[in-house]
């Protein structure tokens, strides 16, 4: 599913025009975007958490030349699956 | 600071003018409900500018409890994992 055929669930789920639909997904993406570029964590009850993870520069390779490279910091987020969505998830598979 | 599920109702509630609290707490929970329910029928879920989730079957392997050493199998499992779209690795990376 992507985002547009999100939009179209979420309109007729809750019976709201799709314009409406569009706007409010962009405020929750929006909402997370933002608190992870802050550096804020993001926990959704069964659903899952975001953190941000921060890593040093270190002395990398490129994999295709073997050249040492130096890697600048970076911050990357990381998802762990809340509980109950990992069980429905797991649960599903037949 | 944590950004919860409430976090996310008062910022609908406070962009969306018409909305009743009411209203908004359920489009959060709407949004949330839909995502969940396209992991759990195993289709991947794309939020382009924010990243993909994606529904992997692992194979069952085996392993050893860490604690005590022991052998043991690990069933097959099926597993949601997240990448970050670029947009978003970038806007966390800009501060």
């Amino acid at each position: 599913m992507n985002k547009s055929e999100l939009i179209e669930a979420l309109a007729q789920e809750i019976n709201i025009p799709h314009r409406e639909a569009a706007a409010i997904t962009n405020t929750i993406i929006n909402t997370m975007t933002e608190a992870l570029a802050n550096g804020e964590s993001i926990e959704i009850r069964g659903f899952g958490s975001f953190v941000i993870k921060k890593y040093d520069s270190y002395e990398g390779r490129n994999p295709k030349t073997g050249k040492k490279i130096k890697v600048k910091p970076k911050k990357l987020p990381f998802f762990k699956v809340g509980k109950d969505l990992r069980e429905q998830v797991n649960a599903n598979k037949k | 600071m944590t950004l919860t599920k409430a976090d996310l109702v008062q910022q609908v509630y406070k962009n969306h003018e018409n909305l009743t609290k009411a209203q908004a707490t359920d489009a959060v929970e709407a949004f949330l409900r839909l995502s969940k329910n396209s992991l759990i029928e195993g289709s991947d879920l794309l939020l382009s500018g924010f990243g993909k989730f994606n529904v992997k079957d692992k194979n069952a392997r085996r392993g050893r409890n860490p604690q005590t050493g022991d052998e043991l199998t690990l069933d097959a499992r099926r597993v949601v994992t997240f990448k970050p779209s670029g947009i978003l690795r970038d806007r966390i990376n800009a501060s």
